[in-house]
C-alpha cells in the first residue's frame, strides 16, 4: 500500500469506504456528479451512496428511470463536455444494456475525434455472484468492459482498495469502470483516515496480498479473499502461496506479475469470469509469452463453471470459485497431486 | 438569403467532389452522402452560435460545414489524412470540431441521442445558456435510445433540440413500412414538443428554429422537430441512387420538385434578388472552396505509423500495460 503514514487506521466496511470516496470526490471537484437508479432518495439499491443526496442536494445526486443505456450515454455526453459523472449501475449485470454507450461511445471517442474530446466518466456497481441470485444476476463483467481499448477497468477487493482506486478512478481523464464485489460491501478493513490526507491508489499497481515462495495465485476482486483462503489451507501443509491481486485489470500490472512468477515458478489463475476469452486468459497468455523459461509446470486457470450460473444451492457452489478448488490448482502446478 | 444559397451550394458542391474521390479510390469505407437534404442542415444549424452544440448520425459532412469545421480537413478526414478532422482516424462517419462546437458524427443508429442528452445535461449542470442540436435518421426513433433520452430530457428539462432528418428510408427500408406511426408523431408519450417543418424548404427552416432555439434559451425544454427531407444519392456509396426499394421515377419525380437548392434559386431569380450572373459567381466561389479543400486533403500525408496508438486514452498511467501489443508504446 501507498500509504507511510503510522498514524491510525480506520476499521470500516467496503460500502462506507467507497461512500467516502464519493463524498471526498464531490468536495473536491464541483464537476463530479452521482446518477442512477435509486442512488439520492432511496440512499443506493446497495446503500454506497448513503446520505449523498442530504449533503450534495438533488443536482449532484439523481435518481434515473430505469434506462441503462439511456443515462450511461448521458453520463458520456456530459464527460464530453468536461463534467466527471459517476454512473452507477444497480449491478454491472444491467449495464449490458448500456454497452453500446460504454463500447461504441465512451471508449472510443477519444480515438475516434482524433484527441479532442475526451471522456473522463466512471462506471461503477457490483458485479459477480451473491447468493443464490441466478443467471442474470450473477456474472463476473470484467471482461465485458476490458476487451475494449479505451476503458480501464479496476476491480477492489478490499475497503482500502475500494477507496484509493474509485477516487483515482473519478480523477483519471478516460472512461473507467470500477466494478465492486457484491459480496465485498460488509467486509470491514482499515482505510487510512481522511484527517491523514488524501489516500489515492493510481491504477496500474498490482498488490501483494500475501507473500510466499512456492506458487503464485494471480486473482483480482472477490477472488482474493478466496485465494487467502486457501493460501492458509496450504500453510498447513508446508506451502507458501503468494497472493498477487491485480486490483487494476486495464493497465495491467505486467511486472508485478512477472516478479511473482519468476520467483516462484509457479502459477495459478483464479477469477470469478467465465474462462472463456476471460481475464485470466489473457494472464495465461502474458506468462507464457514473456515468462515461459521461469515456469515449472504449465499454468492452471480456476474459474466460475462455463455455464449460467445455476440457481440451485449445490449447484451454485459447484460453479463458483472455491478455496478447494484453488488448492487442487496448487496442487497441481506443484505436482503433488 | 444570398448566403443561404451559397452555403449550401458549397454543400452541394462538397458532397459532389466527395462522390468522385469516392469513385477513384481517394476515399474508402462507407460514405453517406448527405445531396438533396441540404436545407436541413443550414436551416436547422445557422440560427445557433459558435458555443451552441451540434450532434449527428453517420451522413455528417454537411452539418459539419454547417457548424464551422473548415472544408480542408472534412475532406482530408475523408481521405484518411493527418491533416483531417479528427487526424485521418475518424474517417467519414466521425467528423468532429470540438473547437466550433460541433461533437461528432456517430456511427451506431441512434447512440448519438443519450449524448446529445448528455450535453444538454451538462449545460444545466452548469447553468448556461447553450443550446445542443442533435440529428438524427427517421429510423432512430425505434431506438430504445431515443425514448429513453426524450423521457429525461422531459423530466429535467434539458436544452436540447431533436432534429429528424426524416428522408423516408432507413437504408433500404421505407420508414412507413416499421413505424407504426408518422415521424412526427414518435415524440408522443415523453411531453416533448413535436414541431413538423419542410426540410426542403430553407427560410421555413431556419424560421422555425430561430424560434425553438430562442424558446429552449430561456428554459422551455427539449424539442422535437420533423424535418420532411429526401436524399437524392443511395444510402451510402454502395447503394444505387434507386434500386430494390424506390423507384427512379419516385427519385426523379423528387428531385425536379424537391430541390431545395433549385427551390431557393428560383425563388430568388423570380424575386429578382438575383442575377444568373450573381448566381454563376456564387456557384464558381463554391467550386474554387471545394477545390481547394480537395487540393489540401490530397497533399496532407497519412498519419504517421507512430499514431496508430495514441490518443487512445487521453491519459496514460504511470503504472502497468494499457495495451497489451504495445510494450513499446
Amino acid at each position: 500500500m501507498e500509504i507511510t503514514t503510522t498514524r491510525a487506521m480506520a476499521n470500516i466496511t467496503y460500502r462506507e469506504a467507497l461512500n467516502q470516496a464519493l463524498a471526498e470526490e464531490m468536495d473536491r471537484d464541483e464537476t463530479v456528479f452521482l446518477m442512477g437508479e435509486e442512488v439520492a432518495e432511496y440512499d443506493g439499491a446497495y446503500k454506497v451512496s448513503k446520505g449523498l443526496l442530504d449533503r450534495f442536494g438533488d443536482r449532484r445526486v439523481v435518481d434515473t428511470p430505469i434506462s441503462e443505456l439511456g443515462f450511461a450515454g448521458l453520463g458520456v455526453g456530459a464527460a464530453m463536455v468536461g463534467l466527471r459523472p459517476v454512473i452507477e449501475f444497480m449491478t454491472f449485470n444491467f449495464s449490458l444494456l448500456a454497452l453500446d454507450q460504454v463500447i461504441n461511445s465512451a471508449a472510443k471517442m477519444y480515438y475516434m475525434s482524433g484527441g479532442q474530446i475526451s471522456v473522463p466518466i466512471v462506471f461503477r456497481g457490483p458485479t459477480g455472484a451473491a447468493l443464490q441470485l441466478s443467471a442474470q444476476h450473477s456474472q463476473a463483467c470484467a471482461s465485458w468492459y476490458v476487451h475494449a481499448p479505451g476503458v480501464k477497468v479496476v476491480t477492489p477487493a478490499t475497503p482500502a482498495d475500494a477507496k484509493g482506486l474509485l477516487k483515482a478512478a473519478i480523477r483519471d481523464k478516460d472512461p473507467v469502470a470500477v466494478m465492486e464485489g457484491e459480496l465485498l460491501y460488509n467486509v470491514k478493513g482499515e482505510v487510512p483516515d481522511p484527517e491523514d490526507g488524501d489516500f489515492v491508489i493510481p491504477l496500474g499497481l498490482a498488490d501483494l496480498k500475501r507473500e510466499g515462495e512456492d506458487v503464485s495465485i494471480i486473482t483480482h476482486g472477490p477472488t482474493v479473499h478466496i485465494a487467502l483462503m486457501a493460501a492458509q489451507k496450504l500453510e498447513k501443509e508446508g506451502i507458501e502461496a503468494e497472493v498477487v491481486d491485480l486490483r487494476s485489470i486495464r493497465p495491467l500490472d505486467v511486472d508485478t506479475i512477472l516478479a511473482s512468477v519468476r520467483k516462484t515458478n509457479r502459477a495459478v489463475m483464479l477469477e470469478e469470469g467465465w474462462p472463456f476469452a476471460g481475464v485470466g486468459s489473457q494472464v495465461v497468455s502474458i506468462i507464457q509469452d514473456e515468462a515461459f523459461d521461469d515456469l515449472d509446470a504449465p499454468v492452471v486457470r480456476v474459474t466460475q463453471a462455463d455455464v449460467p450460473m445455476p440457481y440451485a444451492k449445490n449447484l451454485e457452489q459447484l460453479a463458483k470459485p472455491s478455496a478447494d478448488r484453488v488448492v487442487d490448482a496448487c496442487n497441481r502446478v506443484l505436482y503433488r497431486s | 438569403m444570398h448566403s443561404f444559397l451559397r452555403d449550401m451550394l458549397l454543400y452541394r458542391r462538397f458532397e459532389e467532389a466527395a462522390e468522385e474521390a469516392y469513385a477513384i479510390g481517394k476515399i474508402g469505407g462507407f460514405c453517406h452522402l448527405h445531396i438533396g437534404q441540404e436545407a436541413v442542415a443550414l436551416g436547422m444549424i445557422g440560427p445557433l452560435r459558435q458555443e451552441d452544440y451540434v450532434l449527428t448520425a453517420y451522413r455528417d459532412h454537411t452539418q459539419a460545414l454547417a457548424k464551422g469545421v473548415e472544408a480542408g480537413p472534412v475532406m482530408a478526414e475523408l481521405f484518411g489524412r493527418a491533416g483531417g478532422s479528427a487526424l485521418g482516424k475518424g474517417g467519414s462517419m466521425h467528423i468532429f470540431g470540438a473547437d466550433v462546437g460541433f461533437m461528432g458524427g456517430h456511427g451506431i443508429v441512434g447512440s448519438q441521442i443519450p449524448l446529445a442528452t448528455g450535453i444538454g445535461w451538462a449545460i444545466r449542470y452548469r447553468g448556461g445558456d447553450e443550446v445542443c442540436v442533435c440529428f438524427l435518421g427517421d429510423a432512430a426513433v425505434n431506438q430504445g435510445a431515443f425514448w429513453e433520452s426524450l423521457n429525461m430530457a422531459a423530466v429535467w428539462k434539458l436544452p436540447v433540440i431533436y432534429v429528424v432528418e426524416n428522408n423516408e428510408y432507413g437504408m433500404g427500408t421505407a420508414f412507413r413500412r416499421v413505424s407504426a406511426l408518422p415521424v412526427v408523431e414518435r415524440a408522443g408519450g415523453t411531453g416533448v414538443p413535436a414541431h413538423a417543418v419542410d426540410g426542403q424548404d430553407v427560410l421555413a427552416s431556419w424560421r422555425l428554429m430561430e424560434r425553438l432555439v430562442a424558446d429552449v434559451r430561456s428554459g422551455a425544454g427539449p424539442q422535437y422537430v420533423d424535418a420532411r427531407t429526401y436524399r437524392f444519392k443511395g444510402h451510402s456509396m454502395s447503394d444505387p441512387v434507386s434500386g430494390t426499394y424506390r423507384s427512379k421515377e419516385e427519385v426523379e419525380g423528387r428531385k425536379r420538385e424537391d430541390d431545395p437548392i433549385t427551390r431557393l434559386r428560383d425563388r430568388l431569380l423570380d424575386a429578382e434578388l438575383l442575377t444568373k450572373k450573381e448566381l454563376e459567381a456564387m456557384d464558381g466561389e463554391a467550386r474554387e472552396v471545394v477545390n481547394e479543400a480537395v487540393r489540401f486533403a490530397g497533399e496532407s500525408p497519412p498519419p504517421s505509423p507512430e499514431e496508430l496508438y495514441s490518443h487512445a486514452y487521453a491519459e496514460i498511467n504511470e503504472h502497468g500495460r494499457l495495451f497489451l501489443d504495445g510494450r513499446d508504446r
